[in-house]
């Protein structure tokens, strides 16, 4: 498909064990590090410390204070070095502390990084990587919680990827290293922690930015979506087998390019689809995708396509999280909203 | 036992500062002088406006020091560049371009960025500085793309060191601080000079390109052309800063604040600015303080707010003349080298003039062609569309041809 950035993966030894998101992004950060001088690791926090959620740790202890750079305290100023280094030959990895944070450098975002392989005819390309912890589900105070990911969508010339399982944290984060195009990698924070059995030694091949994967398979409807929201929806396919319920769940993975032909496949197949993400409904992520799912599916839907998000609200506290996260059972609800048992 | 203790009276030992306290640097050396540096022109003052200089006071021109051949070369500069300026602002009354935003009056500041970089060097422009960009030695026909309309970056970046011309006020500085800094990572002698207007010092890419500049001690040069207005906003609304210059003192770099009008000073000014960041001394802050005799651009009409005798007092203090002034008394210029001069400037325009008449023919495919290194399936679908649309509106316009020529022939013509 797009942006063909196919990573080998790094030959060492050793068993799959249980691995964190965050473990496998550090690694993800040293295997670039280790094999392309190019690459610099720079934001808020990110040396001595290691990032606030770790994402960076021990890399300036393995690289030096200049491949792992802690900046002064500016967002804009860290993006826009970073346009700069990515001019002068280098692949930056900018890592913005939290979601809402990466609003003072959205000007760098939007007049630069995502203009410049443009505005230049296609001579100054800047292969840079932006990381963005994004969404709730972790307790944050206001400003913590952020799903930002539309704004960056809706910004051509953008890469926009997320990655909602431990192997894709990994080879999302190398493809997007690899990309010769900026990539805006959102790591969902509440996903951080998650666990799962891997093996760096063994990365399952990294496949190119924009493909969606089909996590579960099902034939009575299908469940569209990403990053946070992916566990969730996996949870609820499983309590949606007490209806009889046969539910698919596609992980999107990649929001910019999106991958057409994986999600039309899968709702084809089913005839029925909601679209499942945390960010607000009203002009959120999942407008764009039901309307594409229609424009492809039209003659094959039984139902119109769904959504559930998040309220359209800013994000709340912490104690009403609970309330504006799309949970299994309002995904089961919107399911039975989708009225077969009137077809079948 | 009491103790009363007074201020100031007590042995006591003060207590220590606290241990991230540091007087890094006594502010003095930093702090730009009390009034502009110049050369040109202070030597004793010709009594009258045009008034030739006595040999005498000519000898005590600073210019007398400076290399005759560089003296010459700043004039021809500045002689082209202002004929350069009056072409472009001619050619968007002839709509070949889309706007202009002329440098007549700064022509010294332009040409003296230019002219201090060594080929290796990087140059930053804002959209004003398109004569920076062409004294740099960047075809004036690729510099104008943005303005005629035909392309946003005409020249390649790469090969002229030269970074597109900024449109977003002051968001290019962080830009030249990272290449700078990714440079000397490389270990290459590279030196970036960045350029903004007045108004742009307020914007906080601004603020956050210096303080990075001054942390990382990046080979930067920030050059300010304070040209009194940001559009219709006067600089005293703009900040209350004594002068643009003091601004460096805050983040560690010196500031220097110098004769805008004066292209040896700036010539002098920046040049040590280019060597100290060469030499790992470290960025430094120009404020040039200069006019813009024409309005904003084209689009913009000045009298609406500023007197027409401010106007007729920097017209008095022109660049060009400045520096003619006192080549004349030196003998390093006469009146028939001045004519030869502004006979190759003419010679430059017109044929800036006749490339810019021939009309751009933008291809529409360079829409899709540099979003992305491969376009997304999306894009790849769009190009696809507009092909065809094309293919059915040659086709169009192929059988509209036809039922001509048949009119044509049934007429008997
Ligand atoms: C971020 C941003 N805000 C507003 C503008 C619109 N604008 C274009 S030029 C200008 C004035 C700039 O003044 P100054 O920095 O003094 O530069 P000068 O035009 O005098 O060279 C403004 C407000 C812009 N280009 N970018």
């Amino acid at each position: 498909m797009t942006t063909a950035t196919t990573v080998t993966s790094t030959p060492t030894t050793g068993a799959p064990k249980p691995t964190t998101m965050a473990a496998a992004l550090n690694r993800a950060l040293r295997d670039a590090l280790t094999e392309d001088p190019a690459v610099h690791v720079l934001g808020e926090d990110v040396g001595t410390l290691g990032g606030v959620f770790r994402i960076t740790d021990g890399l300036a202890a393995e690289f030096g204070d200049q491949r792992c750079l802690d900046t002064p305290l500016a967002e804009a100023g860290i993006l826009g070095a970073a346009v700069g280094m990515a001019m002068y030959g280098l692949r930056p990895v900018v890592e913005m502390q939290f979601d809402a944070f990466a609003y003072p450098a959205f000007e760098q975002v939007v007049s630069h990084v995502a203009k410049m392989r443009n505005r230049t005819g296609g001579r100054l390309p800047l292969p840079l990587t932006i990381r963005i912890p994004y969404g709730g589900g972790i307790g944050g105070v206001e400003h913590h919680s952020d799903s930002s990911e539309i704004y960056y969508m809706a910004t051509p010339g953008l890469h926009v990827v997320t990655p909602a399982t431990v192997a894709d944290a990994y080879g999302l984060l190398r493809a997007a290293i690899a990309s010769d195009d900026p990539v805006v990698l959102m790591e969902p924070k509440r996903l951080y922690w998650s666990k799962a059995d891997w093996s760096p030694e063994n990365p399952e091949p990294v496949e190119p930015l924009g493909r969606a994967v089909v996590r579960r398979p099902g034939r009575s409807a299908t469940l569209l979506t990403y990053g946070p929201s992916l566990p969730v929806c996996l949870e609820a396919a499983e309590a949606a087998v007490a209806e009889g319920w046969d539910l698919e769940v596609v992980d999107l993975r990649s929001l910019v390019p999106f991958d057409d032909e994986t999600v039309a496949a899968s709702v084809r197949r089913t005839g029925r689809a909601v679209v499942v993400h945390e960010a607000q409904g009203f002009a959120g992520p999942g407008g764009e995708i039901a309307a594409r799912v229609t424009e492809r599916c039209f003659h094959h839907l039984e139902a119109p396509v769904l959504r559930v998000t998040g309220f359209d609200i800013p994000f709340p506290p912490p104690m009403l999280e609970r309330h504006h996260l799309p949970g299994v059972d309002r995904i089961l609800d919107a399911v039975a909203r989708l009225q077969w048992e009137a077809e079948r | 036992m009491t103790v009363v203790e007074h201020q100031g009276q007590t042995d006591a030992p003060r207590p220590a500062p606290p241990p991230h306290w540091r007087p890094r640097t006594d502010p003095v050396p930093l702090l730009p002088d009390a009034e502009p540096y110049r050369l040109l022109g202070v030597a004793a003052a010709p009594a009258k406006p045009g008034a030739r200089r006595t040999k005498a006071s000519a000898k005590k021109s600073p210019a007398a020091a400076a290399d005759p051949a560089l003296l010459r070369r700043l004039y021809a500069e500045l002689v082209r560049g202002r004929r350069y300026n009056a072409q472009a602002t001619a050619l968007t009354r002839q709509g070949r371009l889309a706007v202009y935003p002329s440098t007549t009056g700064q022509e010294a500041a332009e040409i003296a960025a230019a002219l201090v970089l060594q080929d290796q060097d990087w140059l930053f422009p804002s959209y004003r500085d398109t004569l920076a960009v062409v004294a740099r030695g960047v075809d004036p026909l690729e510099t104008l793309t943005l303005l005629r309309g035909d392309k946003h970056t005409g020249y390649d970046p790469h090969a002229t060191r030269v970074a597109p011309l900024s449109t977003p006020l002051a968001t290019h500085l962080p830009h030249a601080v990272g290449l700078a800094h990714a440079a000397r990572l490389r270990g290459d002698d590279v030196v970036a000079l960045a350029m903004c207007g007045d108004g742009g010092t307020s914007e906080g890419d601004f603020h956050e390109a210096l303080n990075f500049a001054a942390v990382w001690q990046a080979p930067v040069v920030f050059l300010v052309q304070n040209n009194g207005y940001a559009i219709s906003v006067p600089l005293d609304k703009q900040t209350a800063a004594p002068s643009l210059a003091h601004k460096a003192v805050g983040y560690g770099m010196p500031g220097r604040l110098v004769d805008g009008n004066d292209v040896l000073a700036l010539h002098e000014v920046l040049g040590e600015a280019v060597l100290r960041a060469r030499t790992g001394g470290g960025p430094t802050l120009v404020e040039a303080v200069t006019y813009r005799l024409d309005a904003h651009t084209n689009a913009d009409d000045a009298t609406r707010y500023r007197e027409a005798e401010e106007v007729e007092v920097w017209r008095a203090h022109d660049p060009v003349r400045l520096l003619e002034r006192e080549l004349l008394a030196l003998g390093i210029l006469d009146e028939d080298a001045i004519d030869a001069e502004r006979e190759r400037a003419e010679e430059f325009a017109a044929g800036l003039r006749a490339r810019l008449n021939a009309d751009a023919d933008p291809h529409p495919e360079e829409l899709f062609a540099h979003v992305y290194a491969t376009p997304t399936p999306h894009l790849a679908e769009q190009a696809e569309q507009l092909r065809a649309e094309r293919e059915a509106e040659a086709e169009g316009a192929a059988h509209d041809d036809a039922a001509t020529h048949d009119d044509e022939r049934e007429s008997g013509r």
